[in-house]
């Protein structure tokens, strides 16, 4: 490890080149090496349980690897980009194009939903319109690495890319529709009157290597932190594999059931967990015939609506704005689930 | 002695913050007086947008994330 660190300080594109190379052969040699591994196993290969063992020797490295890398790509775009940065760049900004452009800051730009209130408040001091502001808050919990390389992973880039789409349509819309509805006087009274600053950033501008070691901490941080939600789910969904009948739930949750939508997003909100937490229940449901648009209705509902996060807000907004922004976000989601349900 | 205080909302991080600081600090004899303010308005008197912040004799000097290790050490 001395030497590779060596080595990343002296030549970063280098190290990074040769990273990315490694990370390719060994993903290449995934699906071989599992089909060796359970040739090895004294079980018979067309049995349940092989298809179960190699789908999980399949899956875990798969979607463990595909994480490292994208939460190792995301920490070094991630330090381009710091709240006060983001900050700086919507501040004085008009509604409308600032909705899409915080919507799309909420990607990049690390956030943490224990930081949700200072951010909110930090925006609302340089005068960051609060739709905007809304547009950004929605957004970066919402459409996330974890989530999105997930469903990447088990159902392919055009799901992924979908939920983005879907994700930050709901966060451009729900905040566009909370500017128009000028609610600037549900602010607590401390936060309306609190002073204004200017937005001023004293960042200083950050080497490759720098950014390497940046990545490298999320890395630890992120994959170290739901790895095991990760290795449950997929646990989960191999367990499942070729065991219990596929429409199990399909009569409760199936894509007929209309009032399993609105059903799924009501659940989500008093369960707290992030994008990780939610990933074995979300594989649990589908593989047991839930249809794919209330699944992902409540992982956003889960993710994007949370109670203690309300109750937190509350110290910053008005019980009409809390309700108001639930009901509009509510309401995207709900769209996301029918949509999804219809088209797959 | 040196004045520390952990700004935060008493999160996991936060938590996991101020343990960190006490561990160096004991790790190098270093006497601190630790504190935290966990009071909304007053974590937004000292301009930080992402907590944990810390605070070194009235001084700013981390926000957002769980420090690292060698980032505790440098305070000291």
């Amino acid at each position: 490890m001395g030497y590779l660190s060596t080595l990343a300080t002296k030549r970063p594109k280098t190290s990074l080149f040769i990273a990315a190379v490694l990370w390719w052969v060994i993903y290449q040699a995934l699906m071989p090496m599992s089909e060796m591994i359970v040739g090895w196993l004294p079980i018979h290969r067309d049995s349940h349980f092989a298809g179960a063992v190699q789908f999980f020797l399949y899956d875990a490295p798969k979607v463990l690897m595909l994480l490292t890398g994208i939460v190792f790509l995301m920490g070094m775009v991630n330090s381009y980009f710091t709240p006060e940065r983001t900050r700086a760049l919507l501040a004085g900004r008009k509604e409308g194009a600032a909705n899409v452009m915080a919507a799309s800051l909420g990607i990049v730009t690390p956030f943490c939903s224990c930081s949700a209130v200072p951010l909110f408040i930090g925006f609302v001091q340089v005068g960051v319109p609060l739709g905007v502001t809304f547009s950004f808050l929605i957004s970066a919990p919402m459409v996330n690495e974890v989530a999105l390389t997930f469903l990447f992973a088990i159902f392919g880039w055009k799901i992924a890319v979908l939920y983005l789409a879907l994700g930050l349509s709901i966060a451009i819309v729900a905040g566009w529709i909370i500017g128009q509805l000028k609610m600037e006087r549900y602010l607590e009274d401390w936060v309306r009157n609190i002073p204004r600053v200017d937005a001023a950033t004293d960042d200083v501008a950050l080497s490759l290597t720098e950014r390497i070691n940046v990545g490298f901490s999320s890395v630890h941080e992120i994959v170290g932190k739901v790895w095991p939600y990760i290795l449950v789910g997929i646990a989960v969904g191999a367990g499942i594999h070729g065991y219990v009948p596929q429409d199990f739930l399909a009569n409760f949750m199936g894509k007929d059931a209309w009032w399993a939508v609105p059903l799924a997003v009501v659940i989500g909100i008093p369960v707290y967990t992030n994008a990780a937490g939610v990933i074995p229940i979300v594989q649990a449901l589908l593989v047991k015939g839930a249809a794919l648009g209330t699944v992902l209705a409540f992982m956003m509902s889960v993710i994007a609506l949370s109670l203690p996060e309300m109750i937190i807000l509350r110290k910053v907004l008005k019980v009409k704005l809390i309700v108001t922004f639930l009901s509009i976000v509510a309401a995207g989601i709900l769209l996301v689930g029918y949509v999804f349900n219809s088209v797959l | 002695m040196k004045d520390i205080k952990v700004l935060g909302m008493g999160c996991a991080n936060c938590k996991a913050t101020l343990k960190i600081i006490e561990e160096v600090a004991r790790e190098k004899n270093i006497e601190i007086q630790l504190g935290k303010i966990e009071e909304l308005q007053k974590i937004m008197a000292y301009g930080i947008m992402s907590t944990p912040g810390v605070v070194v004799d009235g001084k700013v000097v981390h926000a957002g994330g769980v420090p690292s290790r060698d980032k505790v050490s440098s305070w000291f």
